[in-house]
């Protein structure tokens, strides 16, 4: 029992961060209908621009943990935003109106590309953050197992609720959130009553990247190491929750995230840690073969 | 309104293709401002290709569009819009997942919802259906409740010129007569000056001050709303055996 609960507790955690990396897919999707294959390796960007900013603070002398933590987050996700624009202006705005597939190999070479370029820049080596955040609060114990709370899964699992709730705000009450939803109802529909649509396409990528990059961040602070390729494992399996909550849905993505981190947790705990990664494929499989709308996916028959 | 002054909107020669195929080859049409001009034709004829191309989407690929004495053809379809033309465009493409509020705070993106109370009690004066069925979604209203929604969508933005797709399609008697008095009345009142495709040929061309009639991508004859009325091709091909 108490180790069940010691899982649940890392499973939500790291299904917080598949769950903010699955929020990139899924918008994307619902409006450009495209899955942008390079958003894990946005992610990983993410991650490494989070370390970069660690140091660059480390070495002007900033060691307040949490000053360096709130600067180091929003340094990432400024710069992890421009990337994501600068993949969607340069990689997917110019094939929009092309055939089906183009984007779709755009994205898998834009993928290519971001990890060559950190593997070059950065080194192939994994690379470490010494830990930050230390300590933790034992929530109860029993049978020789102590139930940890640590802090830095405090710091993740608040963090991620605090965005997800930011960004359904910004989804269903503001104006730019209404713009994206009609742009993702239809889009022609979207550009006659006026919206910019190629403005709020940019929004869109910007918006997943900067969520991605914070999810590198917190990768980085929960794992303590990076290297240039996290993005492809992160993304899939990011992906796969997206899928299995529902493409296209945004609540579906969330909750998809924090179930794809619970099943590879449990998976680990109680069946094998060497085939974690598979479990997550097979959730892939059987999702797509059993229920290819997701959890909360509509089917696609809606339109006049 | 003067003879001379310069159309609201006008066509010259525009030309426009889906892939390769022609929808318009070569068309002219004027709209002045404060009349309501009809634009009647066969089913496949391009009168929604006609409307869509005003808003660039499918682009003229020849000839020019005029709106308010500026060139928009090249301008991107949301600038367009910005200009103060609005589209109840064919099949209505009410925005099927938002509540019939939102819908209407849509249509007024381009007036950056600066009094956005106002418009909002003009379209319901108009409408009182949408009033009741406001938190309701789109999807989920009657055609005519989605007609009269795309309707209201295009008044939001508080344009000078707005194009209507067949808003009488598929709707009962009682209600055509609804809408087609709504559009009297905005004309009459509003000063609002209206482009309106029908397939109701002698419902348009009795509201209308003047009219269009395509055929095959061109335009085949025009004249004044009751002059069309009494021709006699236009009895035959449009008006014999249809609806009256
Ligand atoms: N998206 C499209 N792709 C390819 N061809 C199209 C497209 N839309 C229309 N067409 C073709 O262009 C021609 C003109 O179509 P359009 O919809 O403008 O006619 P219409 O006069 O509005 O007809 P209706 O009265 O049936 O609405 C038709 O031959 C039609 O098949
Ligand atoms: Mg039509």
């Amino acid at each position: 029992m108490e180790y069940f609960v010691q899982q649940l507790i890392n499973g939500i955690t790291l299904g917080s961060i598949y769950g903010l990396i699955a929020i990139g897919y899924t918008m994307v999707y619902g409006i450009v209908g495209m899955i942008n294959f390079a958003h894990g390796d946005i992610f990983m960007v993410g991650a490494f621009l989070a370390l970069i900013a660690f140091l660059v603070l480390v070495a002007l002398g900033i060691s307040t943990v949490p000053l360096a933590l709130f600067i180091v987050l929003l340094v990432s996700m400024a710069l992890t935003a421009l990337y994501g624009w600068t993949v969607e202006r340069i990689a997917y705005r110019p094939l929009r109106h092309s055939f089906r597939l183009a984007p779709l190999i755009s994205a898998i070479g834009m993928s290519i590309v971001l990890q060559n370029y950190v593997q070059v820049a950065q080194g192939a080596r994994v690379k470490p953050l010494p830990p930050l955040v230390h300590g933790g609060y034992t929530l109860f114990e029993g049978n020789d197992f102590a139930v940890r709370l640590s802090n830095i899964q405090i710091i993740i699992i608040i963090t991620t609720i605090a965005l997800m709730t930011g960004f359904s705000f910004l989804v269903a009450r503001t104006r730019l959130g209404r713009n994206m939803r009609a742009c993702e109802q239809d889009l022609k529909m979207a550009a006659l009553v006026g919206i910019d649509v190629d403005r709020t396409i940019s929004l869109t990528f910007v918006i997943g990247a900067a969520l991605a990059s914070v999810a590198g961040l917190m990768f980085l602070l929960y794992y303590g190491v990076v290297d240039f390729f996290i993005g492809f494992l992160a993304g899939v399996k990011a992906f796969t929750a997206a899928v299995l909550g529902g493409i296209g849905s945004l609540p579906g993505a969330m909750i998809g995230g924090i179930l794809i981190g619970l099943i590879e947790t449990m998976w680990s705990a109680y069946f094998s840690i060497e085939y974690k990664d598979v479990a997550a494929f097979a959730i892939l499989i059987i999702v797509l073969i059993f229920l290819p709308t997701g959890l909360l996916g509509r089917p696609e028959v809606e339109k006049v | 309104m003067t003879a001379h002054a310069e159309p609201l909107l006008s066509l010259r020669g525009v030309k426009a293709y889906y892939g390769n195929v022609a929808a318009l080859k070569g068309v002219d049409v004027e709209v002045r401002e404060g009349e309501i001009v009809a634009l009647i034709g066969a089913n496949g004829a391009g009168k929604s290709t006609l409307m869509m191309t005003v808003f660039g989407a499918p682009r003229a690929r020849q000839g020019q569009i005029h709106f308010a004495g500026r060139d928009i053809t090249a301008l991107p379809t949301h600038e367009i819009a910005k200009l103060r033309i609005a589209q109840s465009p064919e099949g209505r493409r009410i925005f099927s997942r938002m509540t019939v509020m939102e819908n209407l705070q849509i249509g007024a993106t381009v007036t950056d919802a600066v009094d956005l109370g106002a418009d909002l009690e003009r379209v319901f004066t108009l409408f009182p259906r949408l009033r009741d069925r406001r938190h309701q979604r789109g999807g989920t209203l009657s055609g005519g409740e989605q007609q009269m929604l795309a309707i209201g969508r295009a008044l939001m933005s508080r344009p000078r010129l707005i194009l209507l797709d067949e808003p009488s399609l598929g709707l009962a008697p009682l209600l055509v007569q609804q809408i087609f008095a709504a559009i009297r009345a905005l004309n009459e009142r509003d000063k609002l000056t209206v482009f309106l495709v029908e397939q109701n040929a002698y419902h348009a061309l009795k509201l209308a001050h003047r009219g269009y009639v395509m055929v095959n991508g061109l335009i085949a004859l025009q004249g004044s709303g009751s002059e069309l009325l009494r021709r006699p091709e236009i009895r035959a091909a449009y008006l014999e055996g249809g609806v009256r």
